[in-house]
């Protein structure tokens, strides 16, 4: 078996606020490897995007991580120094943001933004990094690269500027990219061309992916795996097709229904009662219970704990929902 | 670019044009010169004979025309009380203030963006606070007050700079200036220091509210993502960002530097144009007053110009050619 390109264990972040210690990721583990998109699914406040700074090792006080590891290549980061962090950040692991009209700074020119990426991390020239930035903006789908370094962000579109944001992400050529909520903010057309050159530079360079995103249809034709998080833990992962065809967590099956393309038109949408329970305050048992319509007394007061079911599929369940025909 | 300049100008022409009109017939309402500049011996005759002389005795819109059209030769008007001409008065003592304001300019950047960037990144340590608590004091306490205490301090009971006074000038390509030497900046020190007290708690709360604002934004999450040194992340990201309000203000507040030095010249008895307009205004010595303002008009609308050019500068997303007036 080969190793991983990133493996998370027992991953526990969390923010020591006024209002108490919230623990926004309690114990979640998952591995990608070379060349695989894991789909990072839930809705807003699950933990997603902690679980992504918290590789990216950009979890400000009031939070920290408190326990785990993450291996990167075998190499743990939890713990680093600093300016150790800061030699990882950019070259061996990146992030791609959700609003690419904020994540560029307005200021400054795109090639000025693109070369101290490089310069960061290494000793090269301006000029020959000037060219690997040009490289990178053709690489996304940027045309005449070489003019449009000296531009900026405010004369690009948005679809444009989420490009150039890839393309930073890309010049170091990282295993790893952290994409949170990448296409969210853009145009479904746009949405799909990204998705698209996004699939096929990981199939060439082998890049690994984590998508962090709440659509679960952006989801279906983009990753092999998906983990589908709820309040800080990673509730039900399974390959992609499997998971969406027979989830196991009536969580995952909730989200499933609530997409309004599965509802009968004319009926009102499904939707999944209630919110999502307050980090600070978690129900004892199972997080999700209170809104679960399988949920017994077990589950108000016993957590329950990630079993399998079947290859490559795992989920913490009581009751669980009827197993896929592999399980049998 | 060069349209917007042009443009701006002409704006500015008929600023300066209004400015005459109001400064003139305003300065004419009050008082009677003549009264203060004749001794009480003086009969009838040569109370009549002084006015002639300063061309008093003619109808107001008379005076008006006469003085427009000086005005436009550059001839504002002889001083009533010094027998000079009132522009090359305000110009002569011009050096003085300017390098007084601009000394005060240089402290309140170079104190107060360290001071405000910091407190802005790790607004809740210890010295954070005391950095805005000072920034309190330097807005409240009055100039005036401010200036005595310094005076106190450092020239009475330390005995380290001078009191008063502008020392010894050095002469470079004709203008006056104590910049050049080791004990000009000993007299220059103190009043600029007091002149920059209200400047650089502006800057301090500017560049801290500006900081915070950027830190969150999630350019700077990218800048670290991209492995960035935090120097460089605050040094050029958060920094050009802040810099648009700050100079914004700054190059507003460069005019009242100037135009409200009095205080402080008249304290530290800096031989500047404020300290001019104070005993101008005692003496009722209107084409001094008249210059003087309008030097300052002249002053404001040319920083405002430079202001609007390092904007462009400094904020690409502002476009001077596509401003509309």
């Amino acid at each position: 078996m080969q190793t991983p390109v990133i493996s998370v264990e027992n991953l526990k972040t969390h923010f020591f606020t006024r209002a108490g210690q919230v623990k926004s990721v309690d114990g979640i583990s998952f591995h990608v490897n070379k060349g695989e998109v894991l789909g990072l699914v839930g809705e807003s406040g699950s933990g997603k995007s902690v679980t992504g700074f918290s590789i990216m090792g950009l979890i400000d006080p009031p939070g920290r991580i408190t326990d785990g590891s993450i291996r990167l290549n075998g190499k743990e980061l939890v713990g680093l120094s600093d300016e150790e962090m800061r030699k990882v950040r950019g070259r061996e692991v990146a992030m791609i943001f959700q609003d690419p009209m904020m994540t560029l700074n307005p200021v400054l020119r795109i090639d000025t933004q693109m070369i101290e990426a490089i310069t960061a991390h290494e000793k090269v020239s301006d000029k020959a990094a000037r060219a690997r930035a040009r490289d990178a903006l053709a690489k996304v789908g940027i045309p005449s690269p070489d003019e449009r370094l000296s531009a900026y962000p405010h004369q690009f579109s948005g679809g444009m500027r989420q490009r150039v944001a890839i393309a930073t992400a890309l010049l170091n050529s990282p295993s790893l990219i952290v994409c949170d909520e990448p296409t969210t903010a853009l145009d479904v057309t746009i949405q799909s061309q990204i998705l698209a050159e996004m699939q096929q530079l990981c199939a060439e360079t082998g890049t690994a992916l984590i998508w962090i995103t709440h659509d679960l249809t952006v989801i279906a034709g983009l990753a092999q795996r998906v983990a589908v998080m709820y309040a800080g833990r990673i509730v039900e992962t399974g390959p992609v097709d499997a998971l969406l065809d027979a989830p196991i967590h009536p969580y995952t099956r909730g989200l499933l229904g609530s997409l309004p393309s599965a509802g009968v038109p004319g009926q009102p949408l499904a939707q999944i009662p209630g919110a999502t329970p307050s980090l600070a305050r978690l129900p004892p048992g199972c997080a999700f219970a209170p809104r679960c319509a399988f949920a017994s007394d077990v589950c108000r007061t016993a957590a329950p704990e990630s079993l399998s079911h079947g290859p490559d599929r795992a989920a913490r369940c009581h009751h669980p929902l009827e197993a896929p025909k592999a399980a049998a | 670019m060069l349209a917007f300049i042009l443009r701006r100008l002409g704006q500015a022409t008929l600023v300066i044009g209004a400015m005459i009109v109001i400064v003139f017939f305003g300065v004419n309402v009050i008082g009677d010169p003549v009264y203060m500049l004749i001794s009480p011996e003086m009969d009838q005759n040569a109370i009549e004979s002084t006015k002639v002389a300063l061309g008093l005795d003619k109808p107001i819109w008379e005076q008006f025309v006469y003085f427009v059209t000086g005005a436009v030769q550059g001839d504002l008007g002889r001083s009533f009380v010094h027998g000079e001409p009132a522009i090359k008065l305000i110009l002569s003592r011009m050096p003085a203030t300017m390098e007084l304001a601009l000394v005060a300019l240089l402290m309140a950047i170079v104190i107060g963006l360290p001071l405000g960037v910091y407190a802005g990144l790790k607004p809740e340590s210890r010295i954070s606070k005391a950095i805005m608590a000072i920034s309190i004091l330097g807005f409240s306490l009055p100039t005036f007050w401010v200036g005595l205490m310094l005076i106190m301090f450092f020239s009475v009971m330390l005995g380290w700079l001078p009191a008063t006074g502008r020392g010894d000038v050095v002469r470079v390509l004709g203008i006056e200036t104590s910049l050049l030497s080791w004990q000009g900046w000993t007299f220059i020190a103190l009043p600029a220091l007091n002149l920059a007290l209200l400047k650089i708690s502006l800057v301090i709360r500017l560049a801290r509210a500006g900081t915070r604002e950027a830190a969150l934004m999630d350019y700077v999450k990218f800048a670290r993502a991209k492995g960035l040194a935090q120097s460089r992340i605050v040094g050029v990201h958060i920094m050009k960002n802040i810099m648009i309000p700050i100079v914004t203000v700054l190059g507003l507040e460069f005019g009242s530097l100037v135009a409200f030095s009095v205080v402080t010249e008249t304290i530290f008895a800096w031989p500047g144009m404020g300290k001019l307009l104070l005993e101008a205004i005692q003496r009722l010595d209107r084409p001094v007053i008249v210059a003087y303002v309008m030097v300052v008009v002249v002053l404001f609308v040319v920083i405002n110009l430079v202001v609007d050019v390092l904007y462009s500068i400094l904020d690409p997303r502002v476009r001077l050619t596509e401003a509309k007036a």
